[in-house]
């Protein structure tokens, strides 16, 4: 049994397990103390010592963060020298910050202005010298800013410690410290696999995304174009958060009428690439079954896996599903086939993908995905810069009427629905390729053990005596884990699913900030929204890849049957090993 | 950095070639020990001492030998002023900018060297030989102007002196 520990608390007595912190013990009797570089997904660092009480016995303040309980402590949580100790440390981070918030993308969104406000910075009492640094932004993905960085390691703990990448460490020291990669390169010459993490785990602006938002407002207002969009699974999960919808409100018809106020001409829906992901990628997968090469298949949705794979486990190459991404084959559908059909010239096509994700702006720029020249998807917004331009063009959302997608590309199954989040693909997979092995409608389409809310599941499915071993990860330090028994052989798996960031797409690098009340990486806001795919899902009339009638009657026009060279033309691609390696 | 290096052992046959012999064995030596990450530091003065300096390739290939992540080792490389990231002169010339020295003429003092070796303060020689440096108080006060040769102190110096002292490197 743990031993309990009874300590007081600003005079009130309070009994909690050995091993708690401080500032936990604090929470069970109702006091938050403000922190900043405490979060409770990642370790503890008590650099930014906003977190600090009064302890009897000692004549300095401790961060509760790292401070652990003992019997009999007597903790202050409020006095005046601590309000004022924890106002003057804040005030000290701003001192030597940009003073530009309003032209700021976290304005009115920033931990450290809601800080700095709520602790009561109401004046500039210090004014000293500034670290002065040239804002990063040679990256196709990820923009760092060190001069709003603050120094809380959050970034570096989460590129460590749950993406198992360790890109980002503190160099040089004292006032010229400085986050950054080895070598003080850009993300993309670095081992940055461009998921984003950082960019949600900063409490300022000091990483971000590459803007697309202006050449897209271009593209928008040049009547010669034809500008498409589509939207990934996840944003209709999450984009409700940006208007004051409860977090795991589902918002298809308001985003896809949203998008069309914008003066998008077509709104294409990400789930039926997300469909046709899962038909080539279930033949993949009963070709490798029966020739036993290349197993297991891994899934190749997410792109900062992919860049994972390549520069830190390149062996595992030839596991990769050869697909392209749902987004890129949607784009390349479109400005082949569809624009075909149009009679357009795909040159004139604009096209749009609304993603959780940073790291689609990276892919699109991938050779692999410039067909003639011509870029299959031209700009990647994330479901933030999506909220934004929504609010800057003054469309009220919530009281927007909802609309459907457009065709050929907006329908999709309950199949596509559910990529948005971890085990998604993997289920949609499963219910497609048993439905092909055994031929037969299946009983059960659920396969509800596959969903790794925890972030790693390794499960075997049964059907009619035909045995798989599946395995699904999300965040990066648990897919190693996986990989590493991949390479060593110490398990046979057939299928894995990987999603580079924590919670699959919905906890995506492009996803909004966590509302009030929830932290980053928070296992309960990723539950509300992959409730909320599973909704969509259940809701649907087809709920397997197999059924979406837009896509049957795209092999019979155009893609012959899954696998064919066309189609490999059209929705395949291939990697290769990069240098750095990370290690 | 475009580099076309794919498997593994492309990478670490690489990286080895990058350091000298003894120096990859005396990793490879650490990496038989527990915690042979805190042989960092060792290893970094190793090769600091072996090339005046760490380049941004040994540095790499340091990571790939030792299995630490490379931004922690340019981290940690960094932050100590020991450590020097850039290509360092075979002798440093320190002109003392300390109150006294300034007062006497140290600038001027500098200025010349500046002239007659043709680089700016912190740059090197295109031979490789020289740096000069500004220090702050060698504590040698009464003998100001004073200037730092490698390990040599000379005292109450004039600029016409500078291209005699010169010619004994």
């Amino acid at each position: 049994m743990t031993k309990k520990v009874t300590l007081t608390i600003d005079g009130k007595k309070v009994i909690v397990d050995e091993n708690t912190t401080v500032m936990h013990a604090a929470e069970q009797i109702g006091v938050r103390i403000p922190r900043l570089c405490y979060q409770p997904q990642l370790s503890i660092e008590g650099s930014c010592r906003v977190c600090i009480v009064q302890v009897k016995g000692y004549n300095y303040f401790l961060t509760s963060c790292s401070t652990k309980v003992e019997e009999g402590m007597e903790v202050q949580t409020n006095s005046p020298e601590i309000r004022k100790a924890r106002r003057d440390i804040v005030e000290l981070l701003l001192d030597n910050h940009p003073k530009e918030c309003q032209l700021c993308e976290r304005d009115g969104n920033c931990e450290l202005q809601n800080l700095a406000y709520s602790l009561g910075v109401r004046e500039r009492l210090f004014e000293g010298q500034r670290k002065r640094h040239k804002i990063e932004d040679s990256s196709v993905s990820v923009v760092r800013d060190a001069e709003k960085c603050i120094l809380c390691s959050r970034c570096i703990r989460v590129c460590k410690e749950v993406q198992g990448v360790y890109n980002l460490s503190q160099h040089y020291r004292g006032f010229n410290t400085v986050v950054c990669p080895f070598d003080e390169s850009n993300m993309d010459d670095s081992v940055c696999i461009q998921c984003g993490q950082c960019i949600n785990a900063c409490p300022t602006a000091a990483f971000l995304e590459k803007r697309h938002t202006e050449q897209v407002w271009e593209a928008i207002n040049d009547p010669n174009k034809l500008v498409i969009v589509q939207t990934a699974p996840s944003i209709r999960a999450a984009i409700g958060e940006g208007f004051g919808y409860e977090p795991g409100t589902p918002c298809t018809g308001k985003m896809v009428t949203a998008l069309k106020k914008l003066g998008f001409d077509l709104v294409f829906d990400t789930n039926f690439g997300a469909d046709m992901t899962i038909i080539e990628e279930s033949n993949e997968l009963i070709r490798r079954l029966s020739s036993k090469e290349n197993l297991p298949l891994i899934t190749s949705c997410s792109p900062g896996w992919i860049n994972f794979m390549e520069k830190f486990y390149p062996e595992l190459i030839p596991h990769a599903s050869t697909c392209r991404s749902p987004m890129s084959m949607v784009s390349a559908l479109t400005k082949t086939h569809f624009a075909k059909k149009i009679n357009k010239d795909p040159k004139d096509i604009f096209m749009v993908a609304i993603m959780p994700c940073v790291a689609k702006k990276y892919e699109i720029q991938r050779p692999e995905h410039i067909i003639d020249q011509n870029p299959i998807t031209d700009a990647v917004l994330t479901t933030r810069e999506l909220i934004w331009m929504i609010k800057s063009y003054g469309i009220e959302f919530k009281q927007l009427e909802d609309s459907d997608f457009d065709d050929p590309l907006g329908e999709s199954t309950g199949g596509g629905d559910i990529f948005g989040t971890t085990g998604g693909v993997m289920e949609a997979a499963l219910r497609c390729a048993f439905e092909k092995i055994t031929k037969r409608k299946l009983d059960q389409i659920e396969f509800k053990t596959v969903r790794a809310v925890e972030g790693l599941r390794e499960s075997e499915i049964e059907i009619d005596g035909i045995k798989l071993n599946v395995a699904v990860a999300n965040g990066i330090t648990n897919a190693k884990t996986i990989l590493d028994k991949v390479i060593s052989k110490e398990k046979q798996y057939h299928l894995v699913e990987i999603m580079a960031c924590p919670g699959g797409c919905i906890g995506g690098g492009g996803q909004p900030y966590p509302p009030k009340g929830y932290e980053i990486l928070d296992k309960k806001l990723f539950a509300k929204r992959a409730n909320a795919l599973y909704a969509i899902d259940k809701n649907k009339k087809c709920r397997i890849a197999t059924e979406n009638e837009s896509i049957k009657k795209l092999y019979k026009e155009f893609l012959k049957e899954p696998g064919s060279d066309i189609a490999h033309k059209i929705l395949h691609t291939h990697y290769h090993p990069r240098y750095p390696r990370g290690i | 950095m475009k580099i076309n290096i794919t498997s593994k052992d492309e990478v670490l046959a690489n990286a080895k070639k990058e350091l000298d012999e003894d120096i990859v064995k005396f990793i490879d030596e650490c990496g038989k020990k527990d915690k042979s990450d805190s042989f960092l530091i060792s290893v970094l003065h190793k090769v600091q001492d072996k090339y005046g300096y760490l380049s941004k390739e040994k540095l790499q290939a340091i990571a790939y030998l030792m299995k630490i992540p490379a931004a922690k080792v340019s981290g940690v490389a960094s932050f100590y002023h020991y450590f020097h990231l850039k290509p360092k002169a075979d002798i440093i010339i320190n002109i003392c900018m300390g109150t006294a020295c300034f007062v006497k003429g140290a600038e001027a003092v500098g200025r010349k060297f500046k002239e007659v070796l043709g680089v700016d303060y912190n740059q090197i020689t295109s031979d490789g030989k020289f740096m000069i440096m500004e220090t702050r108080c060698l504590g040698m006060c009464a003998m100001a102007p004073v200037v730092k040769i490698g390990d040599d102190i000379y005292s109450k110096v004039t600029p016409d002196q500078v291209k005699i002292l010169l010619e004994k490197y």
